[in-house]
């Protein structure tokens, strides 16, 4: 594993300091992404012109809701956003060559493209984060503190494992991949807004069994310390980081289930 | 127009030619629908009316905005752009056919495929699950004109911003500006009605709300007599007005062009 670690952070260096030579380009870029993503939070701004609650939650508390949703999945997307290319990799045949390298596929793919202008979106995320932080009076303590610090990369994971096993049908439709939009961008659209506001079949599918609710929804309501609208047991508040390990578990069985079942599209 | 229907044959059985794509592309346009849905009725839990809308006429919006995302191509186009990056737009140029009447009869052929294809299934799911505002005979037959103006003035600044291509080799930034600026404004992130009134008034005065806004209020009845016909008048005019530019900034793109190697 370290060994992997090292040569992913090879691979993605050297693909960074190939970025920044076009220096232009890539600022160019990066404000695109934080441009096109500052429109979301427009519409939270704009919805809440409308109303001053959504649910049970004020638009300080959305705020909160959405940075951390928009930072975690900009760096998910950052990791393995390219995946969204991966169906052109198997209907061209390029995923072959992955299989006889003596590394893992998975890790293979996800070391293939690393898009640094992609932090433009995360970038837009740390400021709205700046904003609520500042907007709320949060009772920090040694809980809220850690609970904040961890819930970031879970959020990462969780994102990152939706998106894996998202990918995994390609395997079987190249041109199916806007299914998995669904759930990634989709995904990241649900999170950022309170999970209370969508209707009870909805919650089940998207917020359980996707399991986008322990994206932000309730180690939130740990860090404003607030009671749950839907009234769930509270330990729920502490399980995103149990949901993300679960989450790698299945994408990791997910993603080897489907390259066992994997027939090459070439002759 | 017998040459306009050929090609814009080819427009649709392009599209229709991936239906693993097309059904996912439905899925997707679904959750959103459902999801955004959700976060306006939320909204309405709170009032009775945001301007003239009440909470049926803001969840027929969401589906029917649904229903056009690919109609309009909301999310981008770059062909003509590709064409002129990659020198093809040469060969283009010196057909006895502009490039402009090619790329709007293809795209005429691609809206009817993404209209039906795209549209109608996931705003049936919508009718299914949600109380919805349902058009007259007379609305809805103008909403069809609508939805075809709209694609027109979607062409016409689709075709401006690839246009930009002949002075810069990476356009990718000015694809980027003109998606937010489009989407935002035209009413497919949001109904321009919720705007406080000063956004409003400026997205009115822009292009884009003959795009989404306009088709969709069309449908939910809020322009009647002389109001529906100045509303079809004033997307005419956007089309004819973006279709006029987008001709002029061909002529001098092309006076412009340089087309690399021999």
């Amino acid at each position: 594993v370290v060994e992997s670690v090292v040569l992913w952070r090879r691979l993605v260096g050297a693909q960074i300091r190939s970025q920044l030579q076009y220096r232009t380009s890539f600022m160019l870029d990066a404000g695109g992404a934080f441009l096109i993503s500052f429109i979301d939070f427009l519409a939270v701004l704009v919805i809440f012109h409308n109303t001053t609650r959504l649910g049970a939650w004020s638009v300080q508390e959305v705020a909160l809701l959405y940075a951390l949703s928009s930072i975690s999945f900009a760096l998910a997307d950052l990791t393995v956003g390219h995946f969204d290319q991966f169906p052109q990799k198997i209907r061209d045949g390029n995923f072959d060559i992955l299989l006889v390298r003596p590394r893992s596929t998975l890790f293979q793919v996800i070391g293939s493209d690393f898009q640094l202008r992609r932090l433009g979106k995360a970038l837009q995320g740390a400021l709205v984060l700046v904003y609520a932080l500042s907007a709320l009076s949060i009772p920090w303590n040694a809980g809220r503190v850690v609970m904040f610090a961890l819930t970031v990369p879970a959020a990462v994971v969780i994102f990152a494992s939706v998106w894996t096993v998202g990918s995994c049908l390609a395997f079987w439709t190249t041109d199916g991949g806007e299914f998995t939009n669904a759930f990634t961008y989709g995904g990241n659209f649900l999170a950022q807004y309170p999970i209370d506001i969508f209707s009870t079949w909805m919650r089940r599918f998207l917020a359980y069994i996707v399991p986008l609710a322990f994206v932000c929804y309730f180690p939130a309501l740990y860090i404003l310390d607030k009671p749950d609208p839907l009234g769930l047991p509270r330990w729920l508040e502490f399980s995103s980081p149990v949901v993300a390990l679960l989450g790698v578990g299945v994408a990791g069985l997910a993603w080897r289930f489907a390259v066992r079942h994997y027939r090459s599209a070439g002759g | 127009v017998r040459l306009d229907w050929e090609i814009a044959k080819r427009g649709w059985r392009r599209y229709a030619s991936y239906p693993w794509a097309t059904a996912a592309g439905i899925f997707t346009n679904t959750v959103f629908g459902f999801i955004q849905a959700y976060i306006l009725l939320a909204v309405f839990h709170h009032r009775s009316h945001v301007g003239s809308y009440d909470a049926a006429d803001a969840v027929t919006y969401v589906w029917l905005a649904q229903a056009l995302i690919m109609t309009v191509y909301a999310f981008g186009w770059t062909e003509l752009a590709l064409r002129i990056r990659d020198g093809s737009i040469a060969t283009d140029l010196a057909r006895p056919l502009d490039p402009q009447r090619y790329w709007l009869a293809f795209d005429l052929g691609r809206a009817p495929y993404h209209f039906v294809f795209r549209g109608i299934l996931p705003f049936v799911v919508g009718a299914v699950v949600f109380r919805l505002h349902y058009p007259t005979p007379l609305h809805l037959a103008a909403f069809f004109v609508s939805v075809a103006l709209g694609v027109v003035v979607s062409f016409g600044f689709r075709f401006l911003y690839n246009s930009a291509a002949f002075w810069l080799t990476d356009i990718r930034g000015v694809v980027t500006v003109a998606l937010s600026v489009s989407l935002f404004f035209s009413g497919m992130i949001l109904p321009l009605t919720f705007f406080p009134g000063w956004l409003h008034a400026i997205a009115l005065a822009l292009p884009f709300a003959a795009i989404v806004q306009a088709p969709i209020d069309v449908w939910l009845g809020k322009h009647d007599g002389l109001a529906l016909a100045g509303i079809l008048a004033l997307q005419l005019a956007w089309a004819l007005a973006l279709l006029g530019l987008g001709r002029l900034t061909l002529r001098l793109g092309s006076r412009k062009l340089v087309v690399q190697g021999g």
